[in-house]
């Protein structure tokens, strides 16, 4: 306990706490900026850690990581645009607040719903994390195929609009994933001899294009303002934000444990978490027919999900040495070079670091609150305040630095613009972007599931039973048939109550 | 509130200035990786920066150029300064097999570049998961013997590295069933949750999972020095050293002695012990090929890959 105490008290030194301070700033910014990832923000900044002691190291990286997870749902409430593709379902409700006038609470709630998950997620990281390491292990291809299955099921329930038509963006979705040379088997598909798209379609770059260029074509169409603004324009709606937030606090303690649960799964992670959390709040919520149109709920609970996964993220980087999501890889190179072995004893062996580590996260994340608010703040103004003709070539040329920066080329500049037009067309005709958008992040996951799993299954000669003897894959399979079924049956036992009241 | 305002706005100032500062530091040597942050192109890369820097006086700064697996950056290699200013990293078996398997429809082809040096290498190497009952390498291929293609190996990507040791364990009479995952992380996470019997993975990983797996055969030529116990393929009787090889190319109008130049610096990092000694810790073997042997070593490795690519039918 004593040992606990100092290692808290060392992550609490002046130094620790300003870099702490500096990193979730930073990453809020690079965050807040379609294109500049939280991966990139972390690997720049690598090289400067090797100065410091590696407990100051991993806490600036941490923070970093933290500020710029949570800086994504700004761009997707702001201008729609999802900086990553964890911060797809924040768009639903968050843009529609925004265009509401509650575009001001909705950033509040947004940073009060990032710090809660990322603190749910430090906690489970703190106090639970060489048992749900093991969890994720349980996870091999056939887990993964039916968590990507479950995904594509919850899109019906997502998007607002035509179900039907949800379900054709979601196959495009599918049918995108496809392009490129397929990472078993190696196969080249639908490349059309284009080398670029050997590695397929560049999703943050599609998203960008799909997202955002329909709102500035709108807003370039459109008389009007880009947001409506808000009837308080001189508060921060603190206690209105606090008020939604315990009116949803079942909501949102859901959320940061989906999104801490499937954070631990590697290369699941954020994508997967925002969307079954928004499904599930979505299917139970009072405020059903509400989603979609600037419910609060939904945008709590995709934003608890997403920074959850930062600490779920964490476990299987620290207790397996599996980097969690891409900038957790980053991170671990950079342990390794400051002489820490991952692995499950670390947190015995080097417990000092790690828990050190761990208070800076927490404490990144802390900070993150009323730094975020107050940032938060500053952003909405300037896109409330500034006039159309500055905001929209403001917008395009983040949209060209973001796209371009991803992979430092031209390329993915004209893409984002081919998939822009594409978006505005289909967006014209009923077609949303996001079932798209998670048709292809599906996509990919759910394929090398199905085939890994076939081999594997093939080799045993047990493929049947691979694809369904397995409990952890029978468990999903019912929660896919409860989420296809349930409206139907609920219905049905509905209308007996109706005719029995009568 | 207004003092509050204007702390927080210098505040904000200076970190977009840090954050740009750090973008646009004054660049001496750009290092391109092909590949996306994370791996281990890049992660080598950033321990040669340090010394780099030290050495020589000059910053190496590093970008990453993903995209098509490589073939983005490697196919515009050649439009780049040739002075000497701007290195790409690349790595064997990628750019042989590759153009093979994308049946040269990868955009480059491996003569296109002008390679300077290969500087370490990743063995791979045969894992398995602490608790398997396969103790020694002899065990698992007997189990390979008495069961063929029933012995599952995870390892990353197809026509890789991991993949190509399959298939010359495969010529040597040990039929496995390659399973390619997404990337090493994902790999291993296969292995250690025992959805694979084993892996055919890189000896980087018996030093990132320390105790949690247990190496079985490294396929380097020497065992290495941070596993002492650990057989070579060559020892056990199979003549196979293969791996990952990584080293870096100029654009091909590059003057002799600029190649010349960057090689010796290159060479130079490498034979500091500190380098070395965190380089071995990783699970990486350095090897010292220079720019007057890189020519011969391709063109070995070119006839070792392209049998295999003749085995597995991507050329005839």
């Amino acid at each position: 306990m004593t040992n606990l105490l100092a290692d808290f008290l060392s992550a609490l030194s002046l130094l620790n706490v300003s870099l702490a301070f500096l990193g979730v700033m930073a990453g809020i910014i690079i965050g807040a900026l379609p294109g500049l990832s939280a991966t990139m923000a972390v690997a720049v900044l690598v090289p400067f850690t090797f100065s410091l002691n590696p407990s100051s190291a991993l806490i600036v990286l941490g923070a970093i990581y933290t500020g710029a997870i949570f800086g994504g749902s700004w761009s997707a409430i702001l201008i729609n645009t999802p900086g990553t593709p964890s911060a797809v379902a924040t768009t639903f409700d968050g843009y529609a607040m925004a265009k509401k006038g509650d575009g001001d609470l909705a950033m509040s709630i947004s940073c009060m719903s990032s710090f809660v998950g990322g603190m749910v997620g430090v906690i489970c990281l703190a106090l639970f994390a060489p048992p749900l390491a093991s969890i994720s292990l349980a996870f091999g291809p056939t887990e993964y195929f039916w968590l990507a299955m479950l995904g594509l099921t919850l899109i019906s329930t997502l998007a607002e609009g035509d179900n039907i038509k949800s379900l054709i963006g979601a196959c495009l979705g599918l049918l995108l994933s496809m392009i490129g040379v397929s990472v078993v088997g190696g196969d080249m598909r639908l490349t059309g001899n284009i080398s670029f798209l050997n590695s397929g379609i560049e999703i943050v770059s599609a998203m960008i294009g799909l997202f955002c260029i329909p709102v500035i074509l709108d807003l370039t169409s459109l008389k009007g303002k880009h947001l409506n603004e808000s009837e308080t324009p001189k508060s921060l709606r603190l206690v209105e934000s606090f008020s939604i937030m315990t009116k949803n606090k079942f909501a949102t303690v859901r959320g940061a444990l989906i999104g801490t649960f499937i954070g631990i799964l590697p290369g699941a992670g954020g994508s997967i978490a925002s969307i079954v959390s928004y499904g599930e709040a979505k299917r139970t919520s009072k405020n059903k027919d509400n989603f979609g149109k600037g419910e609060p709920e939904g945008l709590v609970a995709s934003e608890t999900a997403n920074n959850a996964t930062v600490g779920g993220g964490f476990i299987p980087t620290l207790c397996l040495g599996i980097p969690g999501t891409p900038p957790d890889a980053v991170i671990l190179g950079a342990l390794l070079i400051q002489g820490i072995k991952t692995g499950n004893t670390l947190f015995t062996q080097q417990s000092d670091i790690v828990y050190t580590f761990i208070f800076g996260l927490a404490l990144a994340t802390l900070i993150m609150l009323p730094l975020g608010l107050l940032m938060g703040r500053y952003a909405y103004k300037f896109i409330i305040k500034v006039p159309k003709e500055v905001l929209i070539p403001s917008i395009i040329f983040l949209t060209i630095i973001g796209s371009y920066s991803i992979e430092n080329s031209i390329l993915n500049v004209y893409f984002m613009f081919f998939f822009g037009l594409i978006g505005w067309v289909l967006n014209r005709a009923g077609f949303k972007a996001s079932p798209i958008v998670l048709g292809l992040v599906l996509g990919g996951i759910a394929e090398q599931g199905f085939v890994q799993a076939y081999i594997i299954g093939n080799a045993q000669d047990a493929i049947l039973a691979n694809y369904f003897g397995r409990p952890i894959s029978t468990a999903i399979i019912f929660m896919i048939l409860v989420g296809l079924f349930y409206p139907t049956l609920k219905e049905k036992f509905f209308k007996k109550k109706v005719l029995i009241n009568d | 509130m207004i003092k509050l305002k204007s702390i927080i706005n210098k505040l904000i100032v200076s970190s977009v200035i840090l954050v740009m500062g750090i973008a646009s530091a004054n660049a001496q040597v750009n290092n391109i990786i092909p590949f996306g942050p994370g791996g281990e192109s890049d992660v080598t890369a950033r321990l040669q920066q340090k010394y780099y820097k030290e050495m020589f006086n000059e910053d190496m700064v590093i970008q990453y150029k993903p995209g098509g697996g490589g073939s983005v950056a490697w196919q515009a290699l050649n439009s780049e300064k040739n002075d000497g200013s701007l290195i790409m990293g690349v790595n064997l078996p990628h750019i042989i097999m590759q153009p093979i398997a994308n049946k040269n429809k990868a955009g480059y082809k491996t003569s296109d570049l002008n390679v300077f040096t290969f500087f370490h290498y990743t063995p791979d190497a045969i894992l398995v998961e602490a608790s398997s009952p396969h103790k020694t390498f002899k065990d698992l291929a007997a189990f390979a013997k008495k069961n063929p293609g029933k012995l599952t190996l995870s390892g990353s990507g197809t026509y890789s590295a991991n993949h190509l040791l399959v298939i010359q364990l495969e010529k040597a009479g040990i039929k496995a069933t390659y399973v390619p995952f997404k990337g090493t992380g994902a790999a291993v996470q296969a292995l250690l949750g025992k959805q694979v019997e084993g892996s055919a993975g890189y000896s980087t990983v018996a030093s990132k999972q320390g105790t949690q797996v247990r190496m079985l055969a490294v396929a380097s030529e020497k065992r290495l020095p941070a596993f002492p116990d650990v057989p070579t393929f060559k020892e056990l009787g199979y003549n196979i050293v293969s791996g990952a090889y990584r080293g870096y190319a100029l654009p091909k109008s590059a003057s002799l002695a600029t190649k010349k130049k960057l090689s010796d610096r290159l060479m130079k990092i490498n034979a500091d012990k500190n380098f070395v000694k965190t380089m071995e810790a990783s699970g990486y073997v350095i090897v010292n090929i220079g720019h007057d042997q890189v020519g011969k070593f391709m063109a070995e490795q070119k006839k070792i890959n392209e049998s295999i690519a003749k085995t597995l039918g991507l050329i005839k």
